[in-house]
């Protein structure tokens, strides 16, 4: 439940609703100090319903607004280990290619639970950092405009951090392949098409792929 | 060609996570106001325990032969609720860069806000108890007392608003000093009514 607090306004809608609560109470309690102990509890049982439907699933998607030019598209990218990955520089080109657009990319502070809730961030951050350098660093050799921030370690959070303050047109989401993925494991990709109502394009990058065949390259050219 | 990541660009403490959805400085007074509230709720039990779970709880509120100026105080009531939609006002009005609404409207809840504090120690001249008079009078007084506490601190809170409402600070963009103070005045409005409601009334 929102705070009734959050605001001002809240606040101020906040007071109303306790005055008209506290009215019901005292003239239920005139009347018979058993009606007004009813009447508090119904009320008590009311706020604990409105708590329950406003912690239930919305199940409406989230509209993302376009901001920025109307022949522009921006497009989210979030990925982790992945960043490195053929597969995704290459939906990236794909994109760059289709027509003008500004990319931002997040990579999540991946972290164990245990750090997270000692605050232990540092060495995650730090990681998230180096591989969203990588990445910057790759796409701006091969001439695409890009930035990007290091997220949170909840790759949806981080997304919803992303989406509140770069209104992304399309969701570009890199993964290990089934089976190696947290994230597909945790549903990630879903929750994240049943969120918001933009494209959300999935991409497996198979890294232990992606090494065998380099391997196998540099053996052939030695 | 630009790439670069934004975090190089920060100096200073991590930025706080954007998903919390509430801006740090109003996180910090919504957990000020929920200590607040637990604050209130021990002087609240305390008073449910002299009037209800005390064996020896007088059988009338408040024991005879005293009695609660329940119409001044009703009227006070109505002074500290008037003082919320004005505050409210204020703030509605700086957000349409509606400055002098906005100082009217702050001076107004200001001073209602001192009128209700004035009335309070008035009724406490002429109450016709003291904290000596019983438990009844001690939770009496630790009540309202404590919440004429958070009207006082309110009403600093409110001066400082005004003082810098009339040197020319607050913007339509940039109005959370005028913001917190109201999320406070409208806790101990609603504090009140509880207050007044549950002791005065009930």
């Amino acid at each position: 439940m929102e705070s009734p607090f959050r605001s001002e306004a809240a606040a101020f809608r906040f007071l109303l609703i306790t005055i008209g609560a506290f009215a019901l109470i005292v003239a239920a309690s005139w009347v018979n100090p058993w009606l007004g102990t009813l009447v508090t509890v119904a009320l008590a049982v009311a706020a604990l319903g409105v708590y329950m439907r406003q912690r239930a699933p919305q199940g409406l998607q989230q509209q993302i607004e376009h901001v920025g030019s109307p022949d522009e598209r921006r497009v989210l990218v979030v990925a982790n280990e992945t960043v490195v990955g053929e597969e995704l520089m290459q939906a990236i080109g794909d994109l760059a290619l289709a027509g003008r657009a500004e990319f931002y990319v997040v990579c999540p502070a991946l972290n164990s639970r245990l750090k997270t809730w000692v605050s232990d961030e540092d060495g995650a951050r730090a990681a998230a950092q180096r591989r969203l350098d990588t990445m910057l660093s790759r796409l701006s050799e091969v001439g695409i405009e890009a930035r990007g921030t290091v997220g949170d370690l909840d790759p949806v959070v981080a997304i919803e951090d992303a989406v509140r303050t770069f209104h992304p047109d399309e969701i570009v989401l890199s993964t290990h392949p089934p089976g190696r993925s947290h994230w597909l494991e945790r549903g990630v990709v879903q929750a994240v098409r049943d969120r918001y109502d933009v494209p959300v394009t999935h991409v497996v990058v198979d890294l232990q792929a992606q090494d065998d065949a380099q391997h196998d390259a540099r053996r052939v050219a030695t | 060609m630009t790439a670069h990541a934004e975090t190089h660009d920060h100096h200073g403490p991590p930025l706080a996570h954007q998903s919390s959805r509430v801006d740090a400085r109003v996180l910090g007074m919504f957990l000020f106001i929920a200590s607040e509230a637990m604050l209130f709720g021990s002087f609240f039990t305390a008073y449910f325990f002299v009037r209800v779970v005390n064996p020896s709880a007088p059988e009338t509120w408040p024991p005879e032969p005293y009695h609660f100026p329940v119409f001044v105080a009703g009227v006070n009531t109505a002074i500290l609720v008037t003082s919320s939609f004005t505050m409210h006002w204020a703030l509605q009005s700086i957000k349409r860069g509606e400055r002098r609404a906005f100082l009217a409207g702050m001076v107004l809840t200001f001073l209602m806000g001192l009128a209700f504090l004035l009335t309070q120690v008035v009724e406490y001249i002429h109450v016709g108890f003291n904290t000596g008079d019983g438990a009844f009078a001690s939770v009496f007084f630790g009540l309202t007392g404590l919440h004429g506490a958070h009207v006082f601190v309110g009403l600093t809170l409110l001066g400082m608003v005004i003082v810098r409402g009339f040197r020319g600070h607050y913007t339509p963009e940039h109005h959370h000093g005028v913001e917190l103070p109201g999320i406070y005045w409208h806790f101990v409005d609603v504090m009140w009514i509880v207050v007044y409601a549950a002791v005065y009334l009930i």
